[in-house]
């Protein structure tokens, strides 16, 4: 073997020459072919982060609620006295690019066991996806298999998914984008660590056996796609029956006091867990893989420990306690086998069967070298930022408001969020469709949590710093206006190559606006998820998202998008100005994507924030919902929908007197709600006090949405449209398209 | 009351029916582990919802060889008191506790949305507190409601008063556009023919309460209730209704 080039021992292993040398040298001699394959997959950017590392410290992860911040599976904050919400959100893109169907199952399924490691039951899930157009011949069959993946393990598994977000746009033709994000309960005092401790313990291997699929999936997602067939093989198969046998014998095994650590066994397999779990307990394992229980004969050791098969947990278990753990494996029908001890050194052994097949310190197969690529200003932004949109014609107000309506990013999600159990569990208050899902914790009532993701990938490729702030402060709008405020932040930061400097740019561009805003609102990032290498035949555009956790001190004290009752008054909360530039309307009506995006006012939008928030939370308003896709008149178009009844207002033309401008101009810090008008003098003093500027734009009545402008009697209304046309212009496609 | 609810492996609505029954409503619940062979001495068994060995094969088709169905089975005929919901429906009628079969949704696809069924039969245990005719609104959430019965089976069934509720719309008209999975007669419940057996696709349990949306399932379980406060067949007519059915 060492006569071989280096070249030729690296294939398929992902590791550079460089690195090479650096496994060499840690290791004090050359690694034999196994223990390589394990520093290809524990080296790989998808389990060492190591272009994102150091970008990813400027988040801030800290605040008064967080219990755990990065480092374990999930970050936890406490949420409710004695309880701590676990929240992570994770990306499956190269795999249900590959394999729609299982690739976003498995993507479902790894994430809940994220939760489950850290000790808490999942409760929740929600999926941010990205798609070609959806008329693409090839889109249409990838789209209807990732949401038929996604409610088949959802579903089955009895984890409700309550929300989501699903954008179209060119770039993620070839490269979709499937992040599901994962939220569980758990006492705050019984969170489970993925610390392995106390040699002499058992390392105990509890779930479904060891198959073939999925090697090396974790270099996979590593690169760019191949196109060809030996993509296949590198994804993984689900199977949620055996995830919900896994989700309760893991909690019964937690409640028994005998698990000291835990960790599930996703990308990178065994070796992940094996080798984490050591390293972060500063402790060693000696694990014979001839009891891993396998579902084929003839596995190889590599096989075994790189195998990414699914629906498996690694358990330290208290020495002496081993059968209990055992016997609730058996119980619910699952392998449950002890392969190895904790031992004191820092030393990981692996035989299989006789011979010792690897020897190594779990530290160095942890602890993978990190770079700080270089980055530039990618060129193409001196062209997008030349757009100037006021120099396009004005399209008439109302048939550009329909076609905004239909426009696939705005249009009405129900035909997939009705495909998804969103109400198993008996919590969701607030279901799909809204600004924010509600959730209520049985656990600790009356106390709520509200859950948004978000992203924006067109801003960001516009201007990836100020899009990385949009991001979170439309995400905290969004919890704002159902009652919530902002306590945590978890995110997934989808980009192309960081090998590439302009990419590289608009990677830590993004993540320097993410933390600007999260410090603004005094909201911590307490985990996430980097997914690079997003382009097969062209770059995505850089899409991070943003997943937002709040919570309501009283549940029953929440709202929705609708209006509710006639006589109700429109106000605007926010002084936050619109603009063309990067728009749903600019790339609907005018098919162009570009301009010069303002950087918000991240003081006067945190007060809007509040304001929204409390005006919820103490019955003040009706409804609320933040004009976000398609401005303004999208935004009262969609409360005039949902609460099926229409309204008649007035804007303020001010110093922008262009009415596309005044209508479908997007930007934060402007949230719609309706109040009774008793209710209207506590609103403008609650307003006043945050210095959040007010607008009574008018009143919920009748059928119609009129909307004109003021002092313009003479051009009549803009829009003047029945409810049920604009509920028409917007049901979107009954399915998905064939 | 004491009520049984039974967990397969795969079940996962077990914990939503207890919180009802314990937490909402005050009663007493057991979790039945699948293995269990003794169902004697809880005053009604539940089957909740989910996917029983994983719904392989057909949705139920497993879970209907297992013990606690053999068990449930003695139970029924000895008149015990016995509700399926959604997969216990479908377990249900594998088991032949019930008649008929259930198809994949029309649709080819799991549909969760609130619907609205109209109470047909007001003289079992799971209905007895609603009023005949009334609409309720609940939640269904399934792949395969598509209830199914051979013309021979669905005549018999309309002749003994066999089918429980029907899917409608809000003002409690039966229309296709109301039937959310294309059920034959828009079938939505099924009673055994005394009565004591109703299997159901939508989830009450998840519209026992306020904050939920909808209180229109805790009608189920206060039937339950009720019933057997009263001891039973409550005296007067349905009683004979109950003893007809079963003649018929």
């Amino acid at each position: 073997m060492q006569t071989l080039p280096v070249t030729d021992l690296l294939a398929g292993t992902g590791l550079r020459p460089a690195e090479y040398d650096e496994i060499c040298r840690r290791l004090g001699r050359v690694p034999n072919r196994t223990e390589l394959a394990m520093f290809g997959v524990m080296w790989s950017e998808h389990c060492a982060y190591k272009h994102s590392k150091g970008v990813l410290a400027r988040l801030p992860i800290r605040g008064r609620r967080v219990l755990q911040g990065p480092g374990e599976n999930a970050g936890a904050v406490m949420v409710a006295p004695g309880w701590a919400a676990v929240f992570k959100m994770e990306s499956h893109n190269h795999p249900s690019a590959v394999a729609p169907f299982h690739g976003a199952a498995t993507g479902v399924g790894g994430i809940i066991r994220d939760i489950l490691a850290m000790g808490a039951r999942p409760i929740a899930l929600l999926d941010s996806l990205r798609f070609g157009p959806p008329e693409d011949a090839r889109v249409a069959p990838l789209m209807r298999g990732v949401v038929a993946g996604i409610a088949a393990y959802g579903n089955s598994i009895g984890v409700p998914t309550v929300g989501g977000e699903l954008m179209y746009a060119p770039c993620y033709r070839s490269n979709p984008l499937v992040n599901v994000a994962c939220l569980g309960i758990a006492r705050a005092d019984r969170l489970a660590t993925a610390r392995a401790a106390g040699p002499g313990n058992a390392v105990v291997y509890l779930g479904a056996r060891t198959g073939r699929d999925g090697i090396h999936g974790a270099s996979f997602a590593s690169a760019e796609l191949a196109g060809d067939g030996r993509d296949r093989s590198a994804v993984q198969m689900g199977d949620p029956f055996t995830g919900k046998l896994l989700i309760e014998a893991s909690l019964e095994a937690l409640a028994s006091g005998a698990v000291v650590a835990i960790q599930d066994m996703g990308a990178a397999g065994l070796t992940c867990g094996l080798c984490e779990m050591s390293a972060r307990g500063g402790v060693g394992m000696e694990v014979d893989l001839a009891q891993v229980p396998r579902r084929e004969e003839g596995m190889t050791a590599d096989e075994v420990l790189l195998s990414e098969s699914q629906e498996r947990m690694l358990l330290v278990v208290e020495g002496g306690r081993e059968e209990d753990v055992l016997r609730i494996g058996r119980r619910w029908g699952l392998e449950a086998v002890v392969i190895g001890r904790v031992v004191p050194a820092s030393l990981l052994t692996v035989r299989d069967g006789g011979a010792v097949v690897v020897s190594l310190d779990p530290k160095s197969l942890a602890e993978a070298p990190t770079y700080s690529p270089p980055a530039s200003e990618p060129a193409y932004l001196h062209q997008v930022r030349r757009i100037d949109p006021t120099t396009f014609p004005i399209a008439p107000p109302q048939p550009a408001l329909m076609a905004l309506l239909a426009a696939p990013n705005i249009a009405d999600k129900r035909w997939v969020f009705r495909q998804y159990d969103h109400m198993i569990q008996t919590n969701t208050v607030i279901p799909p469709g809204s600004d924010a899902c509600v959730l209520r914790l049985k656990e600790a009532a009356p106390v709520g949590l509200a859950l948004a993701v978000d992203g924006d990938g067109r801003r960001c490729y516009l201007d990836p710093y100020v899009g990385g702030m949009l991001a979170v402060l439309e995400a905290a709008q969004n919890i704002a206006c159902v009652g919530a405020m902002p306590a945590a932040v978890t995110d997934c930061l989808n980009f192309a190559s960081p090998e590439r400097p302009e990419v590289f740019w608009t990677f830590r561009e993004a993540v320097l606006g993410i933390a600007r805003a999260c410090e603004a609102l005094g909201v911590p990032v307490v985990g996430g998820n980097v997914s690079f290498y997003n382009e097969s035949d062209e770059a995505i555009f850089p899409t991070p998202i943003i997943a937002m956790l709040g919570v309501l001190k009283d549940v029953r004290w929440h709202a929705t998008t609708g209006w509710k009752r006639d006589g109700d008054v429109v106000v605007l909360l926010g002084g936050g100005i619109p603009q063309l530039d990067g728009s749903e309307y600019l790339a609907t009506v005018h098919g162009v994507v570009g301009g010069r995006l303002r950087q918000p006012d991240l003081c006067a939008t945190a007060a809007v924030i509040q304001c929204a928030a409390d005006a919820v939370a103490q019955g003040l308003v009706s409804s609320a919902h933040d004009c976000a896709d398609g401005g303004i008149g999208v935004a009262l178009a969609e409360c005039c929908i949902a609460g099926g009844r229409g309204a008649r207002v007035a804007l303020a033309a001010g110093r922008r007197p262009r009415a596309d401008e005044l209508l479908f101009g997007e930007g934060v810090g402007r949230i719609l709600v309706s109040a009774s008008p008793s209710h209207l003098p506590a609103l403008l003093r609650l307003a006043n006090r945050l210095a959040v500027p007010v607008q009574v734009l008018g009143t919920v009545c009748g059928e119609r949405l009129i909307v004109g402008v003021d002092g313009d009697g003479a051009r009549g209304a803009w829009i003047d449209a029945g409810v049920a046309d604009l509920a028409r212009a917007r049901s979107g496609e009954e399915e998905a398209p064939r | 009351m004491d009520i049984g609810v039974v967990v397969f492996p795969g079940s996962n609505c077990d914990a939503d029916t207890c919180h009802v029954i314990r937490d909402v409503l005050g009663h007493r619940a057991q979790y039945v582990w699948h293995e269990e062979r003794q169902l004697a001495g809880f005053d009604a068994v539940i089957l909740p919802g989910g996917f029983a060995y994983g719904d392989y094969l057909r949705a139920g088709a497993i879970a209907a060889t297992s013990p606690v169905v053999r068990a449930l089975r003695e139970y029924a005929v000895a008149g015990g008191l016995v509700l399926g919901i959604c997969n216990g429906f479908q377990v249900l009628l594998e088991a032949g506790l019930l008649p008929g079969a259930m198809c994949p949704n029309t649709s080819g696809q799991f549909r969760c949305e609130f619907v609205h069924i109209r109470v047909e039969r007001i003289d079992t245990p799971f209905t007895c507190a609603m009023t005949s005719g009334q609409v309720l609104r609940l939640p269904i959430a399934h792949a395969e409601g598509n209830y199914y019965a051979d013309p021979p089976t669905h005549q018999a069934i309309i002749a003994r008063r066999q089918i429980a509720f029907r899917y409608c719309d809000p003002r409690g008209t039966v229309a296709p556009r109301a039937n959310p999975n294309g059920s034959l007669d828009a079938i939505a419940g099924v009673a055994s023919r005394v009565g004591t057996v109703v299997g159901l696709m939508p989830h009450p349990e998840r519209a026992s309460e306020t904050v939920l949306g909808s209180e229109d399932g805790r009608l189920v379980f206060e039937s339950l209730d009720r019933w057997i406060t009263a001891g039973g067949f409550p005296a007067g007519v349905p009683v004979s209704a109950g003893a007809g059915a079963e003649a018929g």
